[in-house]
């Protein structure tokens, strides 16, 4: 008889486990993350049943660690993000993202007369409020809040 | 980076604010000087301000500096679809300082973080007019002496007046009260009155001013634009409320005096014009002297 096939999906030994990302900002993370750009072993599940975020992602990559303004830079997409540190199999520590003061080219900006939006500039922002995220454009000084937000 | 550039009023500190306005009395006092002598200053104008340009190009040839650049985007190189990164990187060889008008908001800024030279912001789209704000508070001051706790009306268009958002901002520094007249479609936006309140400064809306008018210490004046209105019935409606007529004067502080950004189309009545507490046309005087300063003081040369 022939054994039914099975992608185990392993452990991993070193590495960082990106969980709570909300389902539809899975990919947008990856791009954030360079994760598409990079040869260390990745997994990610998609579509998971989650009580708090309806159905949510998770990453885990071997053998790679963040530092925090990197791994925060995804808090936009993000922002229930938890990340779980693995050394030798083991969780050595817990954290989650927090939204940085400074947006730097990852948000559009809102105002269709910016510069921003003519010329390629990278966007830079102001964290003006954290809670209901708004971004204060250092070009063009126009609010960019939560609702009308887009990921470039 | 030591250079220095104006692109927000927010650049300034109170401190160099008041620094500025000092300067701008000085050379009030004595306007022709040799102090640019040998630079050479670019007056990039990607949309025209006749007012503007000519204003900046006299305070600079008062100084006895020369200016290259242009006078509207059809006759640069803009037309051949240049960007603006290559146009600044480009001018900022050929002179000491860049002064900058553009549709594009947003556009000074970059324009300064590309440039070597400093760059002032002769307005970017809706977004800042850092030049017409100080030439504002040159006004203020030298009419009533003082920055300090003025009534402060501004009257017209809240909505989307540039100047008086700059004002405002600038004003907020000085416990100043403010008086907001204008029509509801084109009242000043909350997050100003959020900044106000965060501040403790006292201000009241109002939708027609002839009831407060003796209150005020400074009118300051905007135009009311018919296509600022998506009713046009609207319009009609109140496009008499905001006009400004000698006779509605008669009661109003000595002390005060009407200023307006210029142009004027109908909201001051030209009845207006011979009574003293008009200001707005030696307003516009002002604004050579204080270029002269922001110029100066920018090229580290006072």
């Amino acid at each position: 008889m022939k054994e039914p096939k099975q992608l185990s999906v392993s452990a991993i030994e070193n590495g960082t486990v990106i969980d709570h990302i909300p389902a539809s900002g899975l990919f947008k993370v990856i791009q954030i993350l360079g994760l598409d750009k990079i040869n260390n072993q990745i997994t990610f599940g998609t579509n998971l049943e989650s009580k708090k975020l309806g159905r949510k992602a998770i990453i885990k990559l071997a053998g790679i660690f963040f530092e925090d303004d990197d791994i925060n830079r995804i808090a936009l997409v993000a922002p229930d993000a938890k990340l779980n540190i693995i050394r030798g199999y083991e969780v050595v520590e817990k954290s989650v993202v927090r939204v940085p003061d400074e947006i730097i080219g990852i948000a559009r900006c809102v105002n269709p007369k910016c510069i921003t939006n003519f010329e390629s500039v990278t966007t830079r922002f102001k964290v003006v409020s954290k809670k209901n995220v708004a971004l204060k454009c250092h070009y063009c000084e126009k609010i960019t809040d939560q609702e009308h937000m887009v990921i470039l | 980076m030591n250079k220095k550039s104006l692109v927000s009023i927010d650049d300034l500190s109170t401190d160099e604010m008041v620094s500025i306005l000092d300067l701008a009395e000085e050379f009030e006092k004595q306007p022709s000087q040799t102090l640019l002598e040998g630079k050479v200053i670019a007056t990039l104008f990607f949309e025209p301000s006749t007012r503007t340009r000519l204003s900046f190009e006299s305070a600079i040839s008062r100084l006895g500096g020369k200016i290259v650049g242009f006078t509207d985007a059809s006759s640069s190189s803009v037309t051949k679809g240049e960007t603006l990164n290559d146009t600044i990187r480009t001018v900022t060889n050929y002179c000491d300082m860049i002064v900058m008008r553009h549709p594009i908001e947003g556009s000074a800024r970059l324009a300064s973080e590309i440039a070597d030279v400093p760059v002032i912001n002769a307005g970017d789209g809706a977004n800042q007019h850092p030049t017409q704000t100080m030439l504002d508070l040159y006004s203020i001051r030298k009419t009533q002496g003082s920055l300090d706790k003025l009534n402060l009306f501004l009257v017209g268009d809240l909505k989307y007046g540039r100047t008086v958002h700059s004002l405002l901002m600038a004003m907020s520094r000085w416990n100043t009260t403010f008086n907001f007249i204008s029509p509801e479609e084109l009242r000043i936006p909350v997050e100003y009155k959020l900044y106000l309140d965060k501040l403790g400064l006292r201000y009241y809306e109002h939708s027609d001013f002839t009831e407060i008018i003796k209150e005020a210490d400074i009118i300051y004046m905007t135009r009311v634009q018919k296509e600022r209105f998506s009713d046009p019935m609207e319009y009609e409606k109140v496009k008499n409320v905001y006009v400004l007529r000698n006779h509605m004067l008669r009661e109003t502080k000595e002390n005060m005096k009407i200023l307006h950004p210029l142009p004027r189309v109908n909201e001051i009545h030209t009845d207006v014009d011979m009574n003293e507490k008009s200001y707005y046309f030696q307003q516009a005087l002002n604004g050579v002297y204080t270029r002269q300063a922001i110029i100066t003081r920018l090229l580290n040369l006072k």
